[in-house]
Order: structure tokens, then sequence, then C-alpha cells
């Protein structure tokens, strides 16, 4: 029994000492957590590693901006910027104890931007119940914006992808009366979405679609589904899917002898992913899409303001390419990001900052968005962007063809 | 009693201490750091389950990422649809997933280790796009949502009375999580010293020999898939409770390959093994991700392409490390270093008098 007491003494010791040190006091719910006199800060999680690495690019041009404000106006309301980006890879079990850690431990203000639709899905439950703003989801996925009722801590930022392939169903409907069309969409909710939105545009003149092939994006080939649609007489094709099988795919069409009218979705139509296509072997004839933010590449921006301003701002951010389309685009999100902050002004709740992305956001100004584009929410729609315009490739780059489109109120 | 106690070797003192350490820990760290930890024991199940297989068996699997999906989606399922209460879909993901694992064993046994390899590893490739077909019973890519759990009350009181703050739901996982982990432990290490145990070992270590003292070699390797992939439905449900979301990507190949350098890294063929394995596995890459950008001294072009590349570079190096220095891993690497001290310490007397020391038991 002798060594036993101490022991047990030893082990009683530690479990008091353990349970002492877990008196601490709860911290007290403050309306304005994430906010200080001199900072705000906001989380982001991206796939800066992955499959989706591309994407990552888009948090550092945030960041980029957000510095750029910081230095040039002192921040907003002299409150600087703290911007967080944390890594999940593209998975969403990552993105939900990031997620956590940026709400629970860092306390920020709100999440900003964050990237992918099951990552966002699956945190999307857990923000609104803490109501914590979940502002600009880097998704299209309409759900982001038709469920704002439901989860109004949740907005969306860029057009939602149905109203985009809307635009694609009018353009074939106007352009190619006669056309049989044939879809490649990636099995997920990203070219499902797609789909449903070029159903839907087309209406009656659903019969157009002579085929539909899906992939997983998990797939090493689209080789077979492509000589599917093209077997079954198709002669305008649907891309519905992310930069890699689409890159994959536009060289597989052209190895394929077949020479249809290509329709891609936005998502894939950067520059610089035309420009590896192109190199791989693709021919890119009849490669129309659509765009709402200026295109870094295209020389008729060349002394453009906005371009101006963006090609400064993106001098803060070493690693990003400034030909990237994805840097604008990260950049004029978060050119709204500041916008709304600003007119928050005093008021800096969260509450507030929500009511404003959700439903008083009326930006006519900004200056990396095509020439006409809006951002506009009311208390009875939740879809910031949905003007597009046309652009067709001209085998350097893309030719706008006005005028602007524009699906508002047409998405329920 | 007391004798036994008297007598019980260090190892003893230093589990319940363990047990101690894990049981107290949520009353001094953050809601959100027992939900990380919560997640490292959950993958430490995971492990455990795989260390029977591969450690104690000698069978190799590249996919209990995809008997994971399989215990996530049984639970969220039940839960979702059938309104279950969470802790009674446990055993139930667990069960379902050791059926189907002791009928995948079935074809797989008669493999040799590299085609199981394979085998395995199609399975843990194939999960993901087959999860997503039966869209109306999985929810297809966007997956499941689950309420957040609620504690019970005398979980809340008890909490309460000893840390003063009412108890979060991620801290009832944690201990839900504790428990189980607790039992599957246990049964481990039951399991290991018995006859199937003893068993699976002989055939680990010599097949043809063991089928020769009657080992039921088919038998055998069945039940340890079986066992195994039972572990990982489990962690996989509560994986599932603890994430609240469960969704096709949520269970990617990297996830198996995860369980399966956690296991290399704690130590194979050891019951503390996995449970170090779980932790390193889930916090080595998100501590090396969050860490490397913010040290100046590591050049700058080595820790974009590791932030690029992810915890793939982490796990990497790590794994180089363990197997030069330490093949049995970081348990083997405390044994050695026990060993050491101890013939340091205690050593002198024996060598001077002829006797060695006897080796440490090692199971």
């Amino acid at each position: 029994m002798r060594l036993v007491a101490p022991r047990l003494a030893a082990v009683a010791a530690l479990f008091v000492t353990v349970a002492a040190c877990g008196g601490s006091p709860a911290p007290t719910v403050a309306t304005d957590v994430g906010i200080t006199s001199t900072e705000i800060l906001l989380g982001n999680t991206n796939a800066l590693s992955g499959p989706a690495a591309p994407y990552g690019t888009i948090s550092n041009a945030e960041n980029a901006y957000f510095t750029y404000i910081n230095n040039t106006q002192g921040g907003v309301n002299g409150r600087k910027i703290t911007f967080k980006i944390l890594d999940d890879g593209y998975n969403p079990a990552k993105t939900v104890p990031l997620t956590k850690q940026l709400v629970e431990q860092d306390k920020v203000f709100a999440m900003f931007s964050g990237l992918g639709t099951q990552a966002q899905t699956s945190v999307r439950d857990y923000l609104n119940a803490q109501k914590v703003p979940q502002l600009f989801v880097a998704t299209g996925a309409t759900t982001f914006m038709a469920d704002f009722s439901s989860h109004n801590y949740t907005i969306g930022w860029q057009p939602p992808y149905q109203g985009e392939a809307r635009i694609y169903a009018k353009d074939v409907v106007a352009n190619h009366p006669g056309a049989k069309i044939g879809v490649l969409y990636q099995n997920d909710d990203y070219g499902q979405d797609y789909l449903k939105g070029l159903t839907d545009g087309l209406g009656s003149n659903a019969s157009m679609i002579v085929d539909k092939e899906s992939f997983d994006l998990t797939a090493a080939s689209t080789a077979s589904q492509l000589a599917t649609l093209k077997a079954k007489g198709a002669d305008t094709l649907f891309l519905f899917a992310t930069p890699t099988p689409t890159v994959k795919s536009l060289v597989i069409v052209t190895a394929l002898h077949w020479e249809p009218t290509i329709y891609l979705n936005s998502v894939s139509n950067p520059q610089a992913y035309m420009a590896v296509a192109a190199k791989a072997g693709a021919a890119l004839k009849n490669v129309t899409s659509v765009g709402y933010l200026k295109d870094p590449t295209d020389p008729q921006w060349a002394t453009d303001s906005g371009m101006k301003l963006y090609k400064t701002v993106i001098a803060n951010c070493s690693t990003c390419n400034v030909n990237d389309g994805f840097n604008i685009y990260g950049v004029a999100v978060a050119y709204t990001m500041v916008d709304i902050l600003k007119q928050a002004g005093s008021n800096l709740t969260r509450a507030n900052v929500m009511s404003i992305a959700g439903s008083q956001l009326n930006e006519t100004n900004n200056p990396f968005l095509l020439p006409g584009v809006v951002v506009k929410t009311t208390s009875s729609d939740h879809f910031p962007i949905t003007q597009e315009q046309v652009i067709t490739w001209n085998g350097t780059g893309w030719t706008l063809k006005p005028p602007i489109i524009d699906e508002r109120g047409t998405i329920k | 009693m007391l004798q036994r106690i008297r007598y019980a070797p260090p190892r003893y003192w230093l589990v319940v201490v363990a047990i101690v350490l894990f049981i107290g820990l949520p009353t001094v760290i953050s809601s959100f750091q027992t939900s990380e930890w919560s997640q490292a024991i959950i993958l430490a199940i995971a492990i455990m389950g795989l260390n029977i297989l591969v450690g104690y068996s000698g069978q190799l699997s590249l996919g209990h990422g995809a008997f994971m999906a399989l215990g996530a989606y049984t639970s969220a399922i039940l839960v979702h649809r059938y309104k279950m209460d969470f802790l009674v879909t446990i055993p139930i993901a667990g069960l379902i997933t050791g059926i189907i694992g002791f009928l995948f064993g079935v074809p797989a046994l008669r493999l040799s280790p590299l085609y199981l390899a394979l085998a395995t590893f199609a399975l843990a490739v194939v999960t993901p796009s087959l999860i997503k077909r039966p869209a109306e019973l999985t929810g297809g890519v966007q997956g499941i949502s689950l309420p957040p759990a609620v504690p019970p009350q005398f979980a809340k009181d008890a909490f309460a009375a000893v840390t003063g703050a009412p108890m979060t739901s991620d801290q009832w996982i944690y201990y839900v999580t504790l428990a189980c982990a607790f039992i599957l432990f246990w049964l481990a290490w039951n399991l290991v010293r018995h006859r199937a145990g003893r068993a699976m070992r002989a055939i680990r270590d010599g097949e043809v020999a063991a089928a020769a003292s009657g080992v039921n070699i088919a038998g055998y390797k069945t039940l340890a898939f079986g066992i195994s992939a039972l572990y990982a439905g489990v962690a996989g449900s509560l994986f599932g409770l603890a994430v609240g979301f469960v969704s096709p990507d949520t269970f990617p190949v990297a996830l198996s390959i995860q369980l399966l350098v956690g296991a290399v890294i704690g130590g194979l063929a050891s019951i503390p093994g996995p449970l170090i394995g779980g932790i390193f596995a889930y916090f080595l890459p998100i501590e090396s991700n969050q860490w490397v950008p913010t040290q100046t001294w590591i050049p700058s072009q080595i820790a974009a392409t590791v932030e690029k590349a992810g915890p793939a570079v982490t796990y990497g190096v790590i794994l180089i490390l363990i197997m030069i220095f330490s093949p049995n891993g970081i348990v083997g690497l405390v044994a050695t270093a026990y060993t050491r001290l101890r013939r340091r310490l205690r050593g002198a007397g024996e060598r001077e008098s002829g006797q060695a020391p006897p080796d440490p038991q090692t199971v």
C-alpha cells in the first residue's frame, strides 16, 4: 500500500488541477464579434491545395484588395481589414472544423467568399445557427441565393449557374434555331444546376436537346461521352464542367474530328484555360460563353480606369497572375465586401451587415464588372448579380457581344 | 485486488493517467479545440480497425475510407430520414459496416497482398461516385446535413458542476467519441491477446506454418476484415455526427491513405499506436499548413510548395523519417527509449551478475 497511496494522490491532484483550470468564465456575447476600434476580422476557407487548387488564388486576390484599402484609405472607417485564409483542400469535411476554428477561436466578424458548393453547404446550417454572416460564397449554386428565406445569414454573389444557362438557351434559340444540342455535364450539383437552367430556359424548345451525358469529376477522361454525343448527331455542344475536364473535353472534341458549336460555362472560360486547351491541340472554333467581369487580357480595357486599378491592386499579391480571370473575380467581390462595410458605417453588427448584403445592395459602380452590370439585392430578390453578356472566342481572346442580358426574376 | 493494483506494471498506470487526461481535457480547452480532439479520436478508432487488419493479421487495405463512408451514411440516413437518436445509430452503423466488410473479405482473402491493396484501393476510388447514385437515399452530391447533437440533461449538469459553463454539442460528442474509443480499444486489447489475436498473428508471420498448426486461415482473415470494417464503420458514424454533414467528397481516397499513414506513424501491431497515429493524422496536416507559412526562415519557395501540395508533403516527409529512424512507429520509438533507459538505470548491476534484463513484453 505504501506505493499505491502516493500514486493515487498524484492522479487525484492531476484531476483536480485539470478540473480547476476549466473554471474560466464563458466569453460574453457581443453583437460585433471580430470588430475592434482598429480592426475588422474576416475569415475564409478556400482550396489552396488539392484538386481545385487553381481557385486558391481568389482568396489571395481578395486579400490584395483589402491590403490596398488598408494602405491607401486606412481601412474602412479607420478599421483595417484582416483577412484570415485557411486551406480546406476542397474537402467539405475539413471546411467544418476550419470554419469552427475561425468562428469560435479566431472570432471572425464574418466568413467571406468561402469556396465550393459542397464545402459551403456543409457549414451553412452551422453559420446560420451561430448568426455569423456567410457572405458572397464563391459558388454560383442557385441554392445560395434562392434559399435566402430559410438561410438568411448566407448569400452568394456571382450570377447563379441556372441564370447563366438560361442565357445560353436564349442565345441558341435566337442564333441556332435548328441546333441539335448535346450536353456534357459534370455529375454533381454544379453540372445539374446548369442542366436545369438550360432545360428551363429552352422551355418548349427542350426537344432541341438530343442527348445528355454525365461524367464524374474523378473520371480520367470524357472521351466516351463525347463520342456518344457525336454519334447521336449533336451539332451543338454544351460543356457544363469545371476547368480541368473542360480543357480535356475541348481537346477530345478536336481529336474526334468533330466541329460542333460549343457553349462553355463561365467558370471555365478564363483566357488562361483557353490558352492551355489551344496548346494541347483544341481547335476552339465557334466557342461561345458569357462574362460579367472585365477580362484582364482583353486589349479594349487597356486604358480603362477599373482595369488600371485592378493592376495596382493585384501588385499587392506576389503569387497572383495578373491575367488570371479568377483574380479579377476576387478583387471585384472584395470591392462589394468593402462597399457593404462602408455602408454599414458605425452600425457594424453582423445583423446589419447581413441585411445590407441580403436586401439593400445597389452597387452600380463596381469598376471590375462589365459596364452596366449592377450588384443588387432587394427585400424580395437575393440574387446579387444576374446580368451577363454573351462572348465569343476569336482565337486570342473573347469578343463581347452586346447587349447585356438580364435574368433577374426568372429563377425562383 | 489491492495486491493486483500494487503490482500492476507501470504501463497500466499510464493507461489510467491517459484516460483521466482525456476525460479532463474538455474542461481545460475550448469547445472548438474539443471538437478537434474528437476528430483525432475518431481517426484513432478507424486506425485501430486498420491496425487489426494490417498490423495484426498482415493484410493491407487502402480502402478504409470507404468503410467509414458506409458507417457515416448509415448513421446519417437513420438520423435524417428515420429520425433515430444518433447514439442508437452508432452500433447499427458499426454492425452493418462490419457485415459488409466481412462479405468483402470473402473474395478479398483470395487475393495476394498486392492485389488486395489494389482491390481495396479501387473500393476507395469508386465510393464517392457510388454514393452519388441513389440520390433519393443519400442526398446525392448535396450530402446530408445533420442537426447538432443535444447533450442530455445529466451530462449538462455534470459538466456544469465541474466547469461552471454549459456543455456544448461538440463537448458532448467528444465524450460519446471517447466512450466508444475506450470500449473499442479495450475490445481490441482483449482480441489480440486471446485465441483470435494469436491466430491472426500466426497468419501474419507465416501462413503455411499457421495452417499447419490448424489455424483456419480463411476464417480468421475474413474475421479480421469484418472486425476492422466494424471499427471503421463506428468511426465513420461518429465522424458524420461530429462534422454534422456527410457528402461524397467527405470521403476522398486521401482519407484512406491518411488512415494508413496514421497507423504506420503510430506503430503497427500495438494498442496505443493507433491513438498516437490518430492524433498525428489529424493535427499534423492542419498544424503544418498553418505553421509553415508563418515561418520566415523557411525559403518562400518551399513554403509555397508545401501550401500548394497541402498535407501530402508533410505526410510524406514524416513518413520517410519514421521509416528510417523508427520502423515501429512512435510507439516503437518510445518503447526502445524506455528499454534503453531502464537498462541504464538498472542494468549495471545485472550486467555484472551476467544476467541480461528481460525484453519488455511486446504484443
